[in-house]
């Protein structure tokens, strides 16, 4: 067996990172490895593709019925699913309660400390939108995860988000092993996404991975609580993320410390690709209606 | 044992210098502020010292220094510890993990009557002991079920305060939500302070906090029975600030109420939530400790025009005093029963100067003790002939430097937070005849030779307050001065270094 590799997938919220985090394992899977993902969100939807089925009893929320985490057991909470992918959902409070990011470091303890680890190739982390706290960022922290790869689009905000994370990764480069494995875009179908998304790649001193195009085959996989793999083997679209997967596994060791960018660099870059308006621009298109309108 | 002195005032500054040697650069100049020595001043000096001397170049209430030793406390400290925990009708909840309310347990020797555990519940310790599981998920109902289960088990309780741990404040649980909530139910006080430890730099913003807390959810609220049924007299005073250590509230009490007053309310030692309620209803508010209840007086002032006033009840000279300023503030009458007052216990005051005196007479002391006492309690050593050669604060404001100048003569060693490391150095070079100061400094104190006196908890003596505390206050510093012990301190087969001089 070779060295067990940790990968984690970060990004803005709603920007596809289970599904593509899901898809991107299951095809890793049909290669041979052992995998193990960890769901680091309270709503406990980063396994359901692979489980066939919804949200399974989270570690915390298990817990918390039995009194504490040591009251736990590792098969109270491991599921396995879509070929044999081993899943554990930290769960956490509902939203505007308690502590999301504590119960995140308390899970993933529980976890190394019961062995979950052991006899799998991959353990993959799949983190709640932007890096909002420590417990957050626990995967990021030493001895976890090697390598960081960020779920975005072309939009604006999802640009800002990865380079927020990209921030996070820096800020524990230095005192762990944590790179930045690269950005895979998750095509929303904005202007120059894919120029954008290597731009982007390229300001944070990294690479996108991989441009995975829009297919509504992704949606009719979801709904029927699939990953595509299961679903259509033969697409277009498993093909994708075979590709991606492979990428990803060739990518062992490849990772960079990334280089954040300040606001007001991105804000230039959007406005290069013409998604931003300067504020000249503003000025312009405001006389311009003006004039319209007068 | 080798007497390495510091001969007076004069060697202050130089003394300061040299203790200062020992930090690193950035330390020594952060440090270098907050140590000083009294300086004279063009100010007239004080009516009842005769002193006037300026120590508020002193920087303080920051930061201390990483790495040094620092006995200041936090903000739960200053509000569980000292402004809402006397309060004896009331159930205190520690908010949090179990720590906070464990070391706090049984409070400050403020003494109270009732029967522990049926109406009055101040050395009792109640907490949320928050679980992993309650930082996770929110502590808020467990916060609802310990207030069910305060009021089923003591009924007689009349309301909660709810004590907020550091977790509470990361967390963000809404406990104002459940105080509200558990009010509408139970139509009991329920106060949630936000007193978490991480905020500020001392117990002295606890103080504060706690006081809005008063202000927020005991005067805003709807007024309870106890207030609409109190009929006020001209005569009405509250006592804020005296937390009735030893029973320190009690022998200033007797005293006021001998010369005609009615003390309505003692915040917060011995005290009711009936008696916070209705403060407003009074007619003058006699602050003892300024530093930790000043904010409600002023609060007090502001909305129920009610005047307050520092006093002073340590020792005959500020006592005397005290009572006729007091006094001033009222009919004639009560101007002549105050004389009266102070003509009573002429006789006890010179018995006690008589026998302890002699045996005090030129003592040297160092004080350091938290934001009130050190200057308080100088007068009450000067009538005994006691000389103060420093003092210093835990966690005074520039206010509190500026009144110290009424009390210290020019020449006084002045530290603030002072460290672990200085303290030590300062009574190590200056080796005064007697410290006073908290448990953490007795011991090492002791241990150097020289006796010690702890003036937070009086040393599980007092009351030091009043006449009847002079006397006791006089008779503790006798004890621990003239104990034979310290004659015994070098071990015989040694020569003392300075007798082989």
């Amino acid at each position: 067996m070779s060295e067990l590799r940790q990968i984690a997938f970060y990004g803005k919220g709603g920007i596809g990172k289970s599904t593509t985090s899901q898809n991107t394992l299951a095809a890793l899977v049909e290669m041979g490895q052992k995998i193990l993902i960890v769901g680091c969100d309270p709503k406990a939807d980063s396994t359901r593709l692979i489980l066939n089925s919804k949200a399974q009893d989270t570690v915390l929320h298990l817990a918390a019925e039995m009194g504490s985490v040591e009251d736990l057991e590792l098969e109270d909470v491991l599921k396995v699913g879509y070929k044999d992918i081993k899943c554990v959902e930290s769960g956490g409070p509902e939203p505007g309660v308690g502590c999301a990011g504590r119960g995140v470091i308390t899970a993933i303890n529980f976890l190394e400390e019961n062995g979950a680890y052991e006899n799998v190739d991959y353990v993959s982390y799949d983190v709640l939108g932007d890096v909002v706290c420590g417990g957050f960022a626990m995967p990021i922290r030493e001895n976890k995860a090697q390598e960081i790869y960020i779920v975005m689009s072309g939009e604006m905000m999802a640009l800002y988000a990865a380079n927020n994370i990209a921030k996070g990764i820096l800020k524990y480069a230095n005192s762990g092993g944590v790179r930045l494995g690269g950005l895979i875009c998750n095509e929303r179908q904005t202007d120059k996404e894919l120029e954008l998304a290597e731009a982007m790649a390229a300001k944070l001193g990294s690479k996108l991975i991989h441009f995975v195009p829009r297919d509504n085959i992704v949606q009719h996989a979801e709904l029927r609580r699939q990953t595509v793999l299961q679903y259509a083997p033969d697409s277009q679209q498993a093909d994708e993320y075979r590709q991606l997967a492979q990428k990803i596994h060739a990518n062992s060791g490849k990772g960079v410390i990334p280089t954040p960018v300040t606001m007001d660099e991105l804000e230039e870059m959007l406005m290069e690709f013409g998604i931003m308006q300067s504020e000249d621009e503003r000025l312009a298109a405001i006389a311009a209606s003006d004039a319209q309108a007068g | 044992m080798a007497k390495d002195h510091v001969n007076g005032p004069e060697d202050y500054e130089a003394l300061i210098e040299e203790v200062l040697e020992a930090y690193p650069d950035k330390a020594k100049k952060r440090r270098a502020k907050h140590l000083t020595v009294s300086k004279a001043t063009d100010e007239a000096p004080d009516a009842t010292t005769g002193i006037a001397s300026k120590c508020d170049t002193q920087k303080s209430n920051i930061k201390s220094i990483p790495g040094v030793m620092t006995v200041r406390g936090c903000a739960y400290a200053g509000s569980k510890g000292v402004v809402w925990g006397p309060v004896k009708d009331m159930v205190h909840i520690s908010h949090g993990p179990v720590g906070c309310g464990q070391y706090s347990w049984s409070q400050r020797r403020n003494y109270y009557i009732g029967k522990t555990g049926v109406d009055s519940f101040v050395t009792m310790q109640f907490t949320t002991d928050f679980q992993e599981k309650d930082i996770v998920f929110g502590g808020d109902k467990k916060l609802e079920k310990t207030i069910d289960e305060i009021n089923e088990l003591f009924p007689l309780a009349n309301g909660t305060t709810i004590q907020s741990e550091c977790p509470i404040g990361l967390i963000g649980d809404d406990i104002e939500a459940v105080a509200r909530k558990k009010k509408k139910e139970t139509g009991k006080t329920v106060v949630p302070v936000r007193c978490e430890g991480f905020r500020g730099v001392s117990q002295s913003l606890g103080h504060h906090i706690a006081n809005d807390a008063v202000r927020d959810w005991v005067f805003e609220a709807e007024e309870s029975e106890a207030v609409k049924a109190y009929e006020p007299g001209p005569y009405d005073v509250n006592v804020i600030g005296d937390y009735n250590i030893g029973g320190d509230a009690w022998a200033s009490r007797i005293l006021l109420e001998e010369m005609g007053l009615n003390v309505v309310g003692n915040w917060s030692g011995d005290a009711t939530l009936a008696e916070i309620e209705r403060a407003p209803k009074a007619k003058l508010n006699l602050i003892h400790c300024y530093r930790s209840m000043n904010y409600i007086c002023r609060y007090m002032e502001e909305k129920h025009g009610i005047g307050w006033m520092e006093y002073n009840f340590f020792g005959p000279t500020q006592i005397a005093a005290s009572l006729r300023a007091i006094a001033k503030n009222f009919d004639e009458t009560i101007q002549e029963n105050a004389e009266k007052v102070i003509a009573k216990y002429q006789p006890l005051v010179d018995e006690v100067i008589a026998k302890f005196r002699p045996r005090l007479e030129g003592k040297s002391v160092m004080l350091y003790v938290g934001g009130l006492r050190p200057r308080h309690v100088v007068t009450a050593y000067d009538d005994l002939g006691m000389v103060i050669a420093g003092t210093g604060y835990e966690f005074a404001h520039n206010d509190d430097y500026k009144r110290t100048g009424h009390y210290v003569k020019e020449g006084t060693l002045i530290y603030d937070d002072v460290t672990g490391y200085e303290l030590e150095k300062f009574i190590e070079k200056i080796r005064p005849d007697l410290v006073g100061s908290g448990i953490k400094e007795k011991y090492p104190v002791q241990k150097m030779g020289i006796p010690f006196r702890q003036m937070h908890s009086w040393d599980y003596s007092g009351p030091y307050h009043g006449y009847d505390g002079f006397a006791i206050f006089a008779r503790d510093m006798d004890l621990a001065i003239n104990n034979p012990v310290w004659g015994m301190y070098d071990a015989p087969w040694d020569t003392p270094a300075i007798a082989a001089e």
